[in-house]
């Protein structure tokens, strides 16, 4: 049994010689093998753009709702000292959804950060290792008799075809990984088009299928805990339990007016 | 003994971490074969570590292929199961 890393290595060194059977010509070999380096090179700094743009799409939405968050928090308050507790519920939920969005996007633009700087060490190692490959190619052609030529460049050439192709697998694992999160950003932003996370007020009396689905999705016990932490914000000043809302608006429901604004948690 | 730990980089081995490596490889195969997936993660990780506490991580100028490569650290155990079946994680 060869192990688990004999396998491996089997078809990683079956790749480094394909790419190497190309060229039969020694020195040719080498600019070969060499002009293959510089374009995975090029490959990486791409590869590596690549995540940054999705880091950032990933935080332009994050920003988007957290702002979101802020204002249905508001709006809940503002409905709640208007005593439409189904409306603030409505606002609640939403706020919930966008809530635990938000948490998803924050591991996602985690895991991209480290998706960024796994390859960008990647690619100093290549870059170092395709410097080495330069100067010995220089020497190789310089300094030997055709036949110890051969040996040396396969060497190397082996040393640095195995880097990149590592470099090739890292790259393809970071780019999967990378195109798993678009898919489901895209899957964020397609629920703000439908107006999950708009201005709940807009969007008339009747309830529509997306309130349904918000309904079912979120926690409804969150929902009503936070209720109820509000009512006793809101509530006068004896703090009076949930269900005394309606009798004690006119006082409380001043006092709380100004503040309520600018009370994110 | 030169090993790489596939997107990671490259550890040197000494002859007689060499064969404690060859048992925990072994190991870790079984346990995949096995078909137990925590097994196999468990066996995985210990190699890892073995490699990575022993091995000495090579300078980024070697140009050494290596005798042997481990998969990548955050390989699934379905894909450990595919590097026996299928085609494995390199493809073409």
């Amino acid at each position: 049994m060869p192990g688990l890393s004999g396998r491996m290595s089997t078809v990683i060194k079956a790749k480094i010689s394909k790419l190497l059977d190309r060229a039969e010509d020694p020195s040719e070999t080498l600019e070969y093998s060499y002009q293959k380096q510089i374009e995975l090179l090029q490959n990486v700094k791409k590869g590596i753009a690549d995540v940054v743009t999705s880091k950032k799409r990933l935080q332009l939405q994050e920003q988007k709702l957290r702002d979101q968050v802020v204002k249905l928090d508001t709006q809940a308050r503002q409905a709640l000292a208007a005593g439409n507790e189904e409306l603030a519920r409505t606002a609640l939920e939403r706020k919930n959804v966008a809530q635990t969005e938000l948490q998803s996007l924050d591991s996602q633009v985690a895991q991209l950060e480290q998706q960024q700087e796994q390859m960008t060490a990647s690619e100093q190692k290549l870059r170092a290792k395709i410097e080495q490959f330069r100067s010995r190619k220089e020497v190789i052609k310089a300094q030997y008799s055709a036949a110890e030529a051969q040996v040396r460049i396969s060497e190397a050439a082996t040393g640095v075809g195995e880097e990149m192709a590592d470099v090739g697998l890292a790259m393809q694992r970071a780019l999967d990984k990378t195109e798993n999160m678009k898919a489901r950003a895209d899957a964020v932003q397609e629920l703000e088009a439908a107006g999950t996370f708009e201005d709940f007020t807009q969007l008339g009396a009747g309830e529509d299928d997306i309130d349904r689905q918000l309904r079912q999705l979120s926690s409804s016990s969150e929902v009503e805990n936070e209720l109820a932490k509000m009512r006793a914000e809101l509530g006068s000043g004896g703090g009076g339990p949930a269900g005394e809302l309606g009798a004690g608006e006119p006082a409380g429901a001043e006092q709380q007016a100004g503040p309520s604004q600018g009370q994110g948690s | 003994m030169i090993v790489r730990i596939a997107t990671e980089g490259q550890y040197e081995l000494t002859e007689s971490d060499a064969e404690v490596f060859n048992q925990l490889d072994n190991h870790a195969v079984g346990a995949c074969e096995a078909g137990g997936e925590e097994q196999f993660h468990s066996a995985f990780t210990e190699l890892l570590k073995f490699v990575r506490g022993n091995g000495h991580a090579m300078p980024e100028d070697r140009l050494e292929p290596s005798d042997v490569i481990l998969p990548p650290p955050d390989v699934s155990f379905e894909e450990a199961k595919a590097e026996f079946t299928g085609e494995g994680l390199i493809p073409g």
